[in-house]
């Protein structure tokens, strides 16, 4: 858990790692404000984390990190994980 | 340049061997399949010794840029790898990778120079190893060109530890993490990119990988200096850099200045813009433009400035379709998805799809907004960058030739070959 970084989680994001994506849905019924499905059935971010120039980092607020970590740990693939700025260098 | 008689016991280490003239024929001055001997005759010893963590910043004054198409900021790269390789508790020695994949299938530049000029690139891949500190290295490149390359790591002493490596064929082996990828035994295929490379690669290593012709001008570099290395090109572009000038006439490997003018390049290649309808820069990734004068660098305004990529220019002749001949890149670029990335998979295929049916004849007038539907879907939803540039490509085909999409919704093409009936 990121303790030190609860005033921060609104700068965090969920990183979708198209390698494993196979398009089964459950992180867009669980996070419908953020994400939607293609012709296909992948996740499309509705915005993506500002400056990474990459849809496959979808920026989180507080409200919806629960529904996040809950994806994480339910997404069949294992293609989502959590970021926190500190961890991208 | 004609080598040196000096005895080499006067000879001070610190000289610099006399620099070489001004101008843009840099990389191959030693000549045609130039062996070691010829190639120290020509551009002076360098004693890769010597080299250490401070040519990063050699590197930055130079404004060198990387030639296998992103155009990354060279010092960057080495920085961040030399950063990685010195910080936390388990430091790990860094790789330094020679990327001569050269998937493109148009490009030949890499090639030539690994054919013609190897021993500067195993120059340019010691010094950046010492840069970063590296205890490996290797030249990655396609079987055709290890006979060359193997040949020159034998002539001399400095390259016995560098390790060639294999890459297959394909449009994506050149990708940076497919290489390092294929080299640790993986397929060819881009990986997820949570981690850097310049932070965990090859076997969780910090690495670095870089363009062939990047290297080769590193080998100059370092022994030429950052002021010597803007003496051609602009401030934008500085240096030199090799393209790969194809499609309507035979097709040539030239070196041109940094920021050349597309004219310019076109009239070295024996080409007069006149006689072309339109030019894709940069390669199968790359933009068609109309052959008017736009200058090839990575920076500046799009109207007047092509990015270089990797160096292909594709010219395409009056009587071609360039519809029908972007539905056929894109097709092949379609094939070419490693089918990793769902976006990238399903994409590509649609997007060659309605490119087809636009090329060979259909009138549907929502075909052109069929297309841009499909391209704002999967851009920036992939692994690499397969996705992207391909869309860049065919947005830059609707751009060029709108009059040739409007002529065919009318059913007719603007071109006697190929496209509408």
């Amino acid at each position: 858990m990121h303790q030190d970084n609860r005033g921060s989680a609104v700068n965090g994001s969920l990183h979708i790692d198209w390698t494993k994506c196979d398009g089964r849905g459950l992180c867009t019924e669980l996070l419908p404000n953020l994400l939607v499905r293609d012709d296909w059935g992948y996740p499309i971010p509705r915005r993506a984390q500002a400056g990474s120039g990459s849809r496959g980092e979808v920026a989180i607020s507080p409200n919806n990190e629960e529904a996040a970590r809950e994806a994480v740990s339910l997404c069949p693939k294992l293609a989502l994980s959590l970021r926190y700025p500190r961890e991208r260098f | 340049m004609t080598p040196s008689t000096t005895d080499p016991t006067t000879v001070l280490p610190q000289v610099r061997p006399a620099l070489p003239a001004a101008g843009t024929d840099r990389l191959f001055l030693a000549g045609s399949h130039a062996g070691h001997a010829q190639h120290l005759a020509a551009y002076g010893p360098l004693d890769t010794g010597t080299v250490g963590p401070e040519f990063t910043t050699v590197v930055e004054a130079s404004g060198l840029s990387g030639r296998g198409g992103a155009a990354f900021a060279s010092w960057r790269k080495l920085a961040a790898t030399a950063g990685s390789g010195n910080a936390g508790l388990l430091a790990r020695r860094p790789v330094v990778i020679a990327n001569g994949a050269e998937g493109e299938p148009l490009s030949l530049k890499d090639r030539t120079l690994l054919i013609h000029a190897p021993h500067l690139v195993l120059d340019g891949l010691l010094v950046a190893a010492r840069a970063v500190q590296a205890s490996q290295a290797y030249v990655y490149t396609t079987a055709e060109n290890l006979a060359s390359v193997q040949s020159a790591v034998t002539e001399r002493r400095d390259a016995r530890h560098v390790r060639l490596a294999e890459a297959t064929d394909a449009f994506i082996s050149g990708e940076a993490s497919a290489a390092v990828n294929s080299i640790s035994g993986g397929p060819a295929l881009p990986l997820d990119k949570r981690r850097r490379l310049s932070d965990t690669g090859l076997k969780g290593r910090p690495t670095l990988v870089l363009n062939v012709e990047t290297l080769a001008h590193l080998g100059l570099l370092a022994r030429y200096g950052a002021g010597w290395f803007r003496s051609a090109g602009s401030v934008r572009d500085p240096g030199t850099r090799l393209v790969t000038v194809t499609g309507h006439g035979p097709e040539q490997v030239l070196e041109v200045a940094g920021d050349a003018s597309l004219h310019g390049i076109l009239g070295s290649a024996g080409i007069s813009p006149e006689e072309l309808s339109a030019v894709l820069i940069g390669g199968y990734h790359g933009r068609w433009v109309r052959p008017l004068d736009y200058h090839l660098s990575p920076s500046g305004p799009s109207h007047a400035v092509v990015r270089p990529g990797a160096g292909v220019i594709y010219t395409l002749h009056p009587e071609q379709c360039g519809l029908a001949a972007t539905a056929q890149i894109t097709e092949y670029l379609a094939v070419q998805s490693a089918g990793q990335c769902g976006p990238c998979m399903f994409g590509l295929p649609a997007m060659a799809d309605v490119l087809n049916r636009l090329a060979y004849g259909e009138r549907n007038p929502r075909l052109v907004r069929e297309l841009e539907r499909l391209a704002k879907m999967v851009s920036g939803r992939g692994a690499c960058h397969h996705p992207d540039g391909t869309i860049q490509l065919v947005s830059s085909a609707l751009e060029t030739f709108s009059q040739d999409v409007k002529a065919h919704l009318a059913g007719r093409c603007t071109r006697t070959t190929g496209g509408a009936r």
